[in-house]
């Protein structure tokens, strides 16, 4: 999988640094799953954090937290070094993903269809996230949501494809777009595209079902 | 973007720090005064870290102790074909951050620790990371235009948001967005020439 289409520097140190909203973080963790690329780019962007980590100037612990730190080594054993929870592998979906949506496979994805060749899923986040996250499955000729509506948008190709004036997306594909930049992205591939979206909320949003339900030009 | 070729980093990373060594150590054969050597040095600095970004002291602490623990307990996972040790820390200390301020899980961080074993890592030129002394990427932060320098700081020390800085300085998120990528463009350059 040759990946075209990758994630703005500017994401990736927001990334890096922790300071993207949640549904943001997750697109950007499953494009760096599938792109060697930007996981790369991103290990150059933590090292800015390590630089920054490095230059502090110390403040002594205390005595207590010292011995006590050194004292539980003891008591932690080799099984604390197993990873964290591991959730079921998906060849169809990286880990954060399986996580994210609770499937396997996007199969069992419990679709919203409201619109003749449209279905949505709302993947739900904690409470007070600052960004939504949504999947978007469109037949082919649907055209994407426009974007410019104020804010961060993400898009992750899942499955399928799509076409707009910066080429075509594929799986694994991230547009990663100003907010002010215009395009109209309309899908190409016969199998329905897939893709995972994430987008700030801001204080004029249109849903995103008005969005889709504007009747564009150029079909 | 432009590829940067690095020196490689099995020669030129293990010059990268004496705390890789103590690192291996650790994890190789469990060596507690190796730790302890870790600890005196970054626990400090991480508690320093923690109090920057708005936690009391005593916060502060029980996330040392958080972070030093998982770097006993994960210090076999470290690589430095992924960068320096105090690089390591810091994602440690960020994920545990995350996890505590926001609520947020941080899981989304440690899913992609399975990536990048050491022998898949040779494409990975671009990575500044793994071949820099921590005192270059400071020196390149001190070098980088102001503008750019504070936007890096307020992001990775004091966790602000992007479209937050916006708000803060009165500037459009474009120019937030335009300035972090220039100043990292203007670090990658820097630290491209220390190698």
């Amino acid at each position: 999988m040759k990946i075209a289409h990758h994630l703005d520097d500017a994401t990736l140190i927001g990334f890096a640094a922790g300071t993207l909203p949640e549904a943001h973080a997750i697109v950007t963790s499953a494009h760096l799953a599938m792109c060697p690329q930007c996981r790369a780019n991103l290990r150059g962007a933590e090292a800015i954090g390590g630089g920054v980590l490095a230059g502090q100037a110390p403040i002594a612990v205390t005595q207590t937290l010292r011995e006590a730190t050194l004292a539980s080594l003891d008591r932690l054993s080799v099984a604390a070094v197993k990873k964290s929870i591991t959730v079921p592998k998906s060849a169809e979906l990286p880990d954060v993903l399986v996580r994210a949506l609770g499937v396997t496979s996007l199969d069992q994805i419990k679709w919203h269809r409201k619109l003749p060749g449209v279905a949505i899923y709302d993947v739900p986040l904690p409470k007070g996230s600052k960004a939504k996250l949504k999947l978007l499955a469109l037949e082919k000729g649907r055209a994407m949501p426009d974007h410019g509506h104020g804010g961060e948008e993400l898009t992750l190709v899942l499955k399928g494809s799509y076409s707009d004036k910066f080429g075509k997306f594929s799986r694994g594909d991230l547009a990663d777009l100003a907010e002010d930049v215009e395009h109209q992205p309309i899908v190409d591939s016969d199998e329905t595209c897939i893709c995972l979206i994430s987008f700030d909320v801001p204080a004029r949003f249109k849903s995103i079902w008005a969005r889709l339900a504007q009747p564009f030009s150029g079909m | 973007m432009p590829m940067v070729t690095m020196a490689d980093p099995r020669t030129s990373g293990q010059r990268n720090d004496v705390y890789a060594v103590l690192l291996h150590r650790v994890a190789q054969s469990r060596d507690r005064s190796a730790f302890a050597e870790l600890f005196d040095h970054f626990a400090p600095r991480v508690k320093s870290f923690m109090m920057r970004k708005g936690y009391n002291s005593e916060l502060a602490e029980d996330l040392v102790q958080e972070a030093m623990i998982a770097v006993w307990t994960k210090a076999a996972l470290f690589s430095t074909d992924r960068g320096s040790v105090s690089t390591w820390i810091f994602t440690i200390a960020r994920n545990l951050g995350i996890d505590r301020l926001r609520r947020e899980k941080s899981q989304l961080y440690t899913d992609l620790e399975d990536f990048d074993t050491p022998d898949d890592a040779s494409d990975a030129e671009e990575n500044l990371g793994r071949s820099q002394e921590d005192n270059h990427v400071a020196k390149a932060l001190a070098q980088i235009p102001a503008e750019q320098r504070e936007l890096l700081i307020l992001s990775f020390v004091e966790d602000v948001p992007q479209s937050e800085i916006a708000q803060r300085l009165n500037i459009p998120l474009g120019t937030v967005k335009s300035r972090m990528r220039l100043g990292y463009q203007r670090m990658r350059k820097l630290l491209e020439t220390v190698t």
